[in-house]
């Protein structure tokens, strides 16, 4: 069905398509890689200076420690929102009445930006103002709960935040595979009298493998790029306890004016990504063989 | 068995409304606090119901809050977003829906290549493409104005764009447009008379889908946004962490709430887009 004066068209049409593949996607991740490599500091520099960048990068304490954050963020709340989202699904899945409703509200803090996210807890847990000082006049005067200001608890708080903006979107995935697990399950395993609760954990979950493969993907790119959550609760701070590398990099290249090294943070994300996607390639390459 | 059935659905009933204050705690601290003198803010709880209701907050975070530089409110801000959000959204997917035609319905080997590595691109963190933004919008000669920013979000929207509307058109039978070419129309018309007939529901969940990610975006505003009219969520950000003056946290507060709400809205009216939306993006991308 294609004549040629179509097949011109088409190609046509997906010119614009070429350059942002070509140019701004693949070309500019490609530069900033190479100004990895290089001396620039202010300006980018096309001078190399072969892995100096690196040795800085893997000597600087403050790049590990925003290194580590990243997997401690990762880890509980990929985790958090697994098993959260996964239980809610199962609750709703349960309901006869309100479902709507309910997940409505699971669901808003998802349409809402990172930074009202990040905003909204600082305001919950902030000492002076929020819950330390609830409890605090509810009588218990000693009550501290001061994680935002503390070096080693800021980081928890931004697991909160950001879970409670990203649980509603894996419930939704889990909700959906519940519900197209065929039916024939449920009634092969009414008659043999197995607990409900049996049914979900030892039956319905395990079968939804694929979900929870996206879920932890989808998690995971999002924890590496997760900037605005940080920028909006703590900023990194106090010092630089909570940074997380997508911060590290926005200030190496427009705070401390180092981009060789901010790139070479960059690609070190990179890194970390295709780390993520490799068990999965070998899932799906496992899955096509069988 | 009447006991035991009451038991396990009170149980369930109870579980998901301690879930439901957890997610919903934010919200009504934030409202509450936007609705209080700034004398009651300090003094009361933040759970605590307002006193004396009054909506100064919110006026002073619409026309006067404070950020770094001056203090004209979030307004400009606010409206500025807008500027760059609805022409970037249209061109983004315009262009999108075009690709998706053309990728699935007048295959070829090398748009299928195209789709692929624009898929894999979308996965690519910002940062990288931050300096040599820099570097383009300044030879341009863009930087820091509308323009760029509405440049910034059309391109890095076509990925998702191209993706919505491309797994959408395959599902089309592609007889339609064999039949259409044998009537003897042309590939515009096919597209403009057969296929975007068909599209309404993937054009609402693409609207929804790119105008909230660049409504919410802050990596590009912060980078890349004018001082005097920088989107949104930089310059709320600004508002609040600006240590100028006494802090009005009731205002700084109502201001974060006026940012939140053109897409919380969105999500209340066409909630059912969002979800399927999104969904799709997991799944598929």
């Amino acid at each position: 069905m294609l004549n040629s004066r179509n097949k011109v068209k088409a190609a046509l049409v997906l010119i614009p398509t070429v350059i942002v593949v070509f140019y701004f996607i693949w070309g500019f991740a490609v530069y900033t890689a190479f100004l990895s490599f290089t001396k620039s500091r202010f300006l980018p520099n096309h001078e190399i200076i072969g892995f100096d960048n690196y040795i800085l990068l893997f000597a600087n304490d403050r790049w590990w420690v925003a290194y580590s954050n990243m997997f401690i963020f990762g880890a509980l709340y990929i985790g958090g929102c697994i098993i959260l989202g996964a239980l809610l699904a199962v609750l709703l899945d349960r309901l006869t009445k309100g479902e709507t409703l309910f997940r409505t509200i699971f669901l808003y803090p998802m349409s809402l930006s990172l930074v009202v996210t990040g905003l909204a807890w600082q305001w919950i847990l902030n000492p002076t103002s929020g819950i330390q000082q609830i409890v605090r006049t509810a009588g218990w005067d000693e009550f501290n709960f001061n994680w935002v200001a503390s070096s080693d608890f800021a980081i928890y708080t931004i697991v909160f935040a950001a879970l409670w903006n990203g649980t509603g979107l894996i419930m939704i995935l889990f909700l959906a595979g519940i519900k197209s697990i065929d039916d024939e399950i449920w009634k092969a395993a009414r008659i043999d009298q197995i607990p409900v609760w049996r049914i979900y954990f030892n039956i319905i979950l395990p079968q939804l493998r694929t979900v929870l493969l996206t879920a932890v993907m989808l998690l995971g790119f999002q924890v590496v790029r997760s900037f605005d959550v940080v920028v909006a609760l703590t900023n990194g701070g106090p010092g630089y306890a909570s940074d997380v590398p997508a911060r590290y990099v926005f200030e190496y290249f427009f705070q401390r004016s180092k981009i060789g090294q901010g790139a070479a943070a960059a690609v070190m994300m990179v890194m970390t990504m295709i780390l993520i996607v490799l068990p999965y390639l070998y899932y799906e390459i496992r899955r096509k063989e069988i | 068995m009447i006991r035991r059935y009451t038991y396990k659905t009170a149980l369930l009933y109870s579980a998901l409304v301690v879930s439901a204050l957890f997610f919903l705690a934010p919200i009504y601290v934030m409202l509450v606090a936007s609705f209080k003198p700034l004398n009651e803010v300090r003094e009361t709880s933040i759970i605590a119901f307002p006193q004396n209701w009054t909506i100064e907050p919110w006026l002073k975070a619409w026309s006067s809050a404070c950020s770094s530089l001056d203090c004209m409110g979030i307004k400009p801000f606010f409206l500025a977003t807008f500027e760059i959000a609805i022409p970037a959204m249209i061109l983004a997917i315009f262009i999108g829906a075009m690709n998706g035609y053309v990728m699935a319905k007048w295959r070829a080997k090398w748009a299928d290549v195209l789709f692929g590595l624009l898929l894999i691109g979308s996965f690519v963190p910002l940062q990288l493409f931050l300096i040599p933004l820099a570097v383009t919008l300044r030879e341009l000669n863009i930087y820091g104005t509308t323009t760029g920013l509405i440049l910034i979000h059309t391109i890095y929207g076509i990925p998702l764009t191209t993706m919505l509307f491309r797994n959408f058109y395959i599902t089309l039978p592609n007889e339609l447009v064999q039949a259409a070419v044998m009537d003897g129309a042309g590939f515009f018309k096919i597209f403009f008379s057969v296929i975007l007939p068909l599209s309404p529901a993937i054009f609402i969940v693409a609207v929804i889908l790119v105008f909230s990610g660049i409504y919410n975006d802050f990596l590009f505003a912060l980078t890349f946004g004018d001082t005097s009219k920088r989107p949104i969520m930089a310059a709320v950000q600004n508002i609040v962490s600006s240590s100028y003056g006494i802090k009005e946290h009731n205002m700084n507060i109502a201001a974060v709430v006026i940012a939140a709400l053109p897409t919380l809205l969105l999500f209340l009216v066409a909630g059912k887009f969002f979800v399927r939306g999104l969904m799709q993006g997991a799944v598929k991308g």
